[in-house]
Parts: structure tokens; sequence; C-alpha cells
């Protein structure tokens, strides 16, 4: 079946079938593999992206579910080849090693400034809690939030 | 050198162009799907493929049958089939293999494989391993130089016997540890693409370890030549060991070349927690003799180690296990066993820390529990044992060069504590988080302290090398510009970074590309393991680097060399007494010292690790944040083995394969860290610079643990520590 839906401010159409999630939508269909495929089944939020706005892991959305509607992944952030203030963040900080929590974590991070443009530490550690990172035991990402909070203010 | 350098990958992977080898993809490519055994242990009576063959979508179905040549493989020992032959001897063991189109229609085909077993009786306890039948016939690790063990299912033992063991102390403890089986847990699944070369060879695209090791491994089983297999490094997400041996390497290539197609394969979570080695379980026993001043006069140590199914690289790990199972101390008078036993639990191999984390979750235990029967400080005991250059360690070896242990447990043991939080607070602050229903009133707080230590680079004489090369050449405006050539992984850990220092550095110019890692076109640069790779690739690339500028000054326009860099020579353990036969086998070791603070709630069992303090032997800090990254990221996997990772297994059966039911810490979970850099250069290593991975593994698991004792009372010889044994239900 056909969904048709917009993604990163572009109109795209993917041929998925019935049980496809929208990440394996994004990342076989469309082209787009900056989400990440850890744990399908939205315990890690590698896959982490913004549909309408919400904060959602992709694993468990049907690509179905999205027709019609507004998909931003992490590739949809750095605009015409200047990083996203949060992206600059994680860079700077030392917030990645291996990085495949990182779209994920951007994702994550971008809506949690969004929401809270200036969190506390406890803020930082729950709205990141549903993010998974194997390698870094999360300082330097709590670094990266707080860099990029302070750059906002 | 020395300053932190921004990564070489952090921007491709922030904006998600970065390459992981489950985001490849070739035209006209077929997904790749492994069948694997539903059983423990099991006798293969029939397998059909004739209905899987006619499934829509479906290029191939792959037996033992097609494997064109070697039909086993493994990293040290090939005991391992590519597909089950005849028989399965663990959950997860690979049987067949099947390429279609889409990878449901591949999944779906190999539901209709028809496989009839025969369900023999698993070997799942590894302490009656040795009295059960043989899981191989013949075993696969005789013959290699190791103490001849005649009992069954023995992978390795090894005895070292040192002084006089039966020498008594005014007093002794005694004690019985036990660690659960710990998963790498990477984010990133096995994946990979294969892709046939037209002429009959391949090339593998895949997130590993040791990429020439791979092809070597690799070839002979598709009944190839080396050259005609080429192994390319894709980006990694995550490593911690669990890439060391072969995934998906060998059934890519298998249905690459029957299909003409390229094919990719990308392991679900479910099938990763099958699709690679673990952390050995272990049981230990442990016997500390000492006088009444504190002083170690001889230590008795057994430790068995679970191998599960097959050897991977267990052989090392019971040595390891064996050499740093009295942790950093001297002790003059030790017996210490260590042995692997195969059974049909999940196969085991390396993780961070390779066999000195089960010894150090042990000997600090046994440290604290000293420290309380002299009623001497725990840091002061340590103090006064603590080993030093000069001194011999169990094996004979003489420590020589860098090893600053006292150094780390006294800065480790200076940081300032934080102060015990007041009640009320906001329920994320509680033991176990906003789970946590009560007022705090069962809130115990506790301070905890561990030591620990291992070696850097490969062990026991082997031939532990890294090659690297070098093309130099002056651009058009007169400037230096190089290209280096490197097989080394950069698996997270920053690898990539120390090349380019090291070479920046030595030529003398920012005008320095690194070639991606492959098995063309350069040597083996050994794994990404071992925390060796610091080490080696700055070994390597400093000698071509050096030789290859000589040239060009000697009036060269272009030069392009390769060097290979050996580090100095170890020799085997004398497989009787468990002796240095040469001055060590070991090149070198680091160490680490960790406080911990920790609550208890000792009514509901929860805890909360609240600050966490450590100083850590680097040598030299090459990249001072990276090095940071690997202390913070190496404890949050001890931390984990303490509180909550264990795969769970009833009879063999692993019962919680996903990331729901297997548990990581998480952003809630990780304490802050005051990580102290202890720089002591090592003279043996190029920059004086020691790896950095593990040693924060290593310890963390005991020092949090020591912790949780401090706060609870309890005695708590397992790890991860359950909430019943906490609340003292256990």
């Amino acid at each position: 079946m056909k969904v048709s839906l917009t993604v990163n401010g572009e109109r795209r159409e993917a041929d998925v079938w019935e049980g496809e999630s929208l990440l394996f939508a994004l990342r076989e269909g469309l082209g787009l593999p900056g989400s990440k495929n850890a744990c399908e089944q939205g315990e890690c939020g590698s896959c982490s992206v913004l549909l309408d706005g919400a904060l959602v892991c992709s694993c468990l959305v049907l690509a179905a579910q999205a027709e019609g509607h507004d998909v931003v992944t992490v590739e949809g952030f750095a605009e015409d080849g200047r990083l996203h203030p949060v992206q600059e963040a994680f860079a700077e900080a030392g917030a990645v090693q291996c990085g495949f929590c990182t779209p994920g974590l951007i994702v994550a991070t971008a809506d949690l400034l969004a929401r809270n443009p200036a969190p506390g530490d406890d803020e930082i550690r729950e709205a990141l809690a549903g993010n998974l990172c194997r390698c870094t035991g999360y300082a330097k990402i709590f670094d990266a939030v707080r860099l990029a909070a302070a750059r906002r203010a | 050198m020395g300053e932190t350098v921004r990564r070489a990958d952090a921007v491709p992977k922030v904006t998600g162009e970065f390459a992981y080898a489950s985001d490849l993809h070739a035209e006209g490519m077929l997904w790749g799907h492994t069948l694997r055994s539903p059983h423990t242990h099991a006798r293969i009576v029939e397998l059909d493929i004739s209905q899987a063959l006619a499934m829509p979508g479906v290029h191939a179905v792959l037996t033992h049958a097609d494997v064109p040549g070697k039909k086993t493989y493994g990293l040290d020992f090939d005991d391992q089939p590519v597909l089950a032959i005849d028989r399965v001897r663990y959950l997860g063991e690979p049987v067949a293999l099947v390429a279609a189109e889409h990878p449901e229609q591949a999944r779906r085909a190999a539901e209709r494989i028809r496989v009839e077993y025969e369900p023999l009786e698993p070997v799942v306890d590894a302490e009656r391993a040795t009295q059960q039948e043989p899981l191989h016939a013949e075993n696969p690790t005789a013959g290699h130089g190791f103490r001849d063990d005649p009992r069954p299912n023995v992978v390795r033992s090894i005895v070292i016997r040192h002084g006089d063991p039966d020498t008594e102390g005014e007093v002794s403890v005694s004690g019985v540890y036990e660690l659960g089986l710990q998963d790498q847990a990477f984010l990133g699944p096995e994946s990979g693409l294969a892709v046939p070369d037209g002429e009959g060879g391949v090339d593998v695209y895949v997130a590993t370890q040791w990429i020439h090791v791979d092809r070597d491994q690799v070839a002979p089983c598709l009944g190839l030549e080396p050259e005609q297999v080429r192994i390319h490094l894709s980006g990694v997400g995550g490593a911690f060991g669990g890439r060391e041996d072969l995934s998906m390497q060998i059934h890519g290539a298998l249905l690459a070349l029957h299909t003409s197609r390229p094919v990719k394969i990308v392991y679900s979570r479910e099938e990763s927690f099958v699709g690679h080695v673990h952390r050995h379980p272990a049981k230990i026993w442990a016997e500390h003799r000492a006088t009444k001043a504190g002083r170690l006069v001889c230590v008795r140590v057994r430790i068995l180690l679970d191998g599960g199914a097959y050897a991977s690289s267990s052989t090392a790990v019971t040595a390891n296990a064996a050499c740093f199972a009295c942790g950093p101390y001297r002790v003059d008078n030790a017996l210490i066993e260590s042995t692997c036993v195969y059974t049909n639990n999940p196969p085991c191999g390396a993780m961070r820390g390779f066999g000195a984390v089960q010894g150090c979750f042990a000997h600090e235990a046994q440290m604290d529990k000293l420290a309380a029967e002299l009623g001497i400080d725990p840091v002061e005991l340590r103090m006064l044992n603590a080993l030093e250059p000069g001194d011999t360690l169990p094996t004979g070896q003489r420590v020589t060069g860098s090893f600053p242990v006292a150094e780390v447990i006294r800065r480790a043991a200076e940081l300032p504590v934080p102060e015990a939080e007041e009640l009320p607070r906001d329920p994320i602050r509680l033991p176990g988080g906003a789970g946590n229903t009560t007022r705090g009133q069962g809130i115990r707080r506790g301070v905890g302290f561990a030591v620990g230590f291992k070696n850097v680079c490969y062990s026991e004489g082997f031939d532990d090398a890294c090659s690297a090369g070098v093309r130099l050449w002056r651009d058009a405006g007169g400037e230096l510009a190089a290209e280096v050539r490197c097989a080394a992984a950069e698996v997270g850990q920053g690898v990539n970074d120390v090349i380019l220092q090291v070479a920046r550095t030595e030529l003398g110019t920012e005008n320095v590309a690194l070639a991606p890692a492959s098995s063309r076109g350069v040597g083996s640069s050994g794994s990404a393991s071992a925390s060796r790779l610091t080490w080696m690739a700055a070994g390597a690339v400093r000698l071509a680097c050096g030789d290859a500028l000589a040239e060009l000054e000697a009036g060269r326009a272009e030069v392009d060399l390769e060097r290979t860099y050996h580090h100095p020579r170890t020799t085997p353990l004398d497989p009787e007494t468990g002796q240095v036969t040469g001055e060590k086998a070991h090149v070198a070791f680091v160490c680490a010292a960790m406080r911990v603070v920790a609550e208890v709630d000792v009514e509901l069992g929860l805890t909360r690790v609240v600050w966490i303090g450590t100083a850590q032997d680097v040598g030299r800090a090459l990249n001072p944040r990276a090095v940071h990254g690997q202390i913070e990221g190496g404890i949050a996997q001890g931390l984990g083995l303490a509180l909550m990772e264990e795969i769970q297994t009833r009879d063999g059966l692993i019962t919680n394969a996903s990331f729901t039911d297997y548990l990581i810490p998480t952003a809630l979970d990780m304490p802050p860290v005051d990580a102290e850099l202890v720089e002591v250069e090592e003279p043996d290593a190029p920059y004086g610079a020691k790896g950095v991975g593990e040693p924060p593994t290593v310890v963390s698991t005991a020092a949090v643990v020591s912790a949780l004792r401090a706060a609870s009372g309890r005695e708590l010889t397992r790890v991860p520590v359950r909430p019943d044994e906490l609340a003292g239900l256990g």
C-alpha cells in the first residue's frame, strides 16, 4: 500500500507493507536511516522522531498511521548545512561515542528544550530516561543539554 | 597530543548521516534471515527446506550442506558450525539461512523450514559440567599448550601456585561469590551487507572489532583465498567485546555468493541476545589469610567460569581471571585455580574487563570483609597491601613500568563525598525513583571503595601487532599532505582521533586524512579490545609517519609505506605451575580505584547510587575528554552488572531477550562521576599512553556493591544484587 506524508517539510510517498513500522518506512523506503533500529519495541528511544510535533518512537508507529501527518527526523534538524544548536552542543560536549543513540537523543533534547528552555538536572535526567545510551554513562550528554540550553538563553 | 580534540565523526553522527552497518543499502539487495535453534541441546533428525524455497520472494535457503569450505569456525578454536550440522548446542544456534526480497518474506520463509529435533539432556549447571557427557567429542582446546585436564567439558583450567599456599595467617576470611550473565547490549544490532564481486569473491561491510581475523575465519568457510574476501568496517554501534566473534559475516557472504545479489542482514534485538558471546557468569570461592596488622600472607581462590557452548576467547578469559584474582596487592603465597567449562548455556567470550571483572568483585568483597574482621579502615588496608613496581605478582612476573596503585587509592579516597541529602525530596531522587512508595524512612546511606587492575594488550606470548600505512606527499602549495591507512576498528571509543592526533603530531601538518578501515590495502591492526588500540595504533602510526617523513626528506616526491609495530614480547605461563616462563606474561597493567556513595531503602530493597568518584591510571591521557568519556561509560556498565543486568536463563533458554526485560542503566540510574586521571607515563608505550576503556568496568561493580553492603549491612555475595537480598528476604 502507498502512504503519503510530510517528512522534514517535504511531501513524500512510500510503498509499505501493512505491518511495517514508520521507522522501517523511513529507513528503508524513504532513504532516511538517521532514525535508528536498536530495540524496535519502544524501550531505547533510538528511533525518536517528531510526529505532528510530538516526540514518538517511530518503531511503535505503523507507517500507515503516519498517512497525512507531519514527521521530523534527525535529518531535518540541520539547515543549509548549519547544525541545529542541539547537534552543535552534542558534537562539542563530547556527548557522542558510537553515536547510535545520538539521533534519538538530538530529537528528544530538542523536544525537551522546546517545552522547557532551562531544565534542571533532574528534569534533564527524567526527560532523557527513555533514551538508552550504552557508551557514555550520560554525563557528557547532560553537559550537551546544558550547553544547548545555555546558548538558547 | 594530550589536548582534547573533537571527534572526527561527531558531525556526521549528530546529523544522522553516519552510515552504520544496519543503514547500508545496495541496488538489488536481498534480505537475509537466520533460522535458529529453539533448543539448548538437540540432535537434528531431519531438515526440509522445500516449502521455504517455494515461498514468495525467496531466492535462497541454505543449510550446512551449502557451506562450500570448512564447516566450522571460531575466534581462537574452530569449534562452532557455520550452520548446525547434526546437533545444536545452545538456544539460538544458526541452523539455516534465507534470502528474500523483503525481510518479512525471509522471516516467514524461515518459519516454513521444517526441522525435526530430538532434544538431548542439556548441560546447564557449570558445577556439574565436568561430570557430564562431553558436548564436544574431541576437546577443541586440547593440545594448545594448556594444562592437561582430563575432565569432560573443560575449555581450559589453569593453576597458579606461588610461594607456599599452605601458609597460615593470624586471621582468615572466606566467601563464595557469584556473577550473573551480562550482555554487552550495544545499541547497534549485528548487521552487515555482503556484496558479490562477480568474480567469485565477496566484499562484506560489517560492524566488527577485528577486520583481518574476520577475514581469516570467513574465507576458509567459503572455500576462498583470503584476498577474495574483503572485510570493510562500516559504522559500529558499540562493541564492548561482543563483536570480536563473527555474527553475520559468513552467512551474508554465503547468501550473496549463492544468489549473486548483495545481501543485507540486520539482527533484531531478541536475535542480538543470541547473536554474540557474553560475559562469563562465574562462581568464586576465596580465602584470604593475613596478619593482625593487615598484611596479606596467603590467598586461595577457585574460579569457575561458564563458557557456554563454544570456546570463543574463553581460554584467555580463564587466564585473565586467574592472573588478576588477588587484585593489585602483594601476595607472596597463593593458590589460584581457574576453570572454564562448556555448557549448553549462551556462549561466552570477550566483554569489557575480560575476566578481571569477576575476580575484582570477589577480591574486593574479601578485602572489605578482612578490614571489618581486623577493625582496619578498608582504604588503609588496601593501601597497606598495594602493589608497586618491583613487586612480584602471583605468576612470578615482576611489576615494571607505570603502575601507580597506591596513588590511585590515595587520590580516589581524597575525593570529597557529597553530603547526605535531606528528606522529603522529589521522588525521582529516592532509591527506586518514582517507584518508591515510602517517605524514605527506610533509607540508609553507605560509602564503598574498590580497587582493581588488569592487563593492557594481548598476553601469554601472543604476537601482538598493529600495521599502519602512510602515503605522504607535498601538495601544489608545497605543504605536506598525508593519507593514513589502518584497519583499527573505530567502535565509538575514539581510536580514529588518536590515529589522527599521532599522524598530525609526527608529520607536523593538519592535512591528514584517514582512509576507511578495511582488510584491503593494509595489514592487520589486531582487535579493538584488551585496552590495546591506543597503544598499538599509536605505535604503528608513529612508526610509519616517522619513516615516511624521513624518506620524503631524502628527496622523494611521494612516499607510500606500511609499518608494523609490536609491543615488547610476552611469554606463556607454565602449564603446570602458572608461573611466567620468561620475563612477563602481560606487557603492562592498568589500575583504578573508586569510591561510591549509595542509598538503600532497606524496607523495599531499592537502591540509588548517589555519587561515584574514581582515580584511574591512564599512563598519559592523549585526548582527555575521550578518556573521561571512557571512564564514565565504563562505570555505567559495571554499575549495570551490580544492580540490574542479567540474562536470565531457564535450562539454558533465555527468558529476557529484550530491552524491556534486560535492563541497562538509564539517565536516571547514573550518578555524577568525578574522575581523576593519574598520569604516570608507561615507558614501553608510545607517548606513555595506556588504554583506558576497561578499568572503570572492572572496578565499578565491586565498588557499587561495597557501598550497598555499607548501607544495608547485608553480605551481598551475588550480582546483580536483588531487592529481596537488600531487604533481607533473599
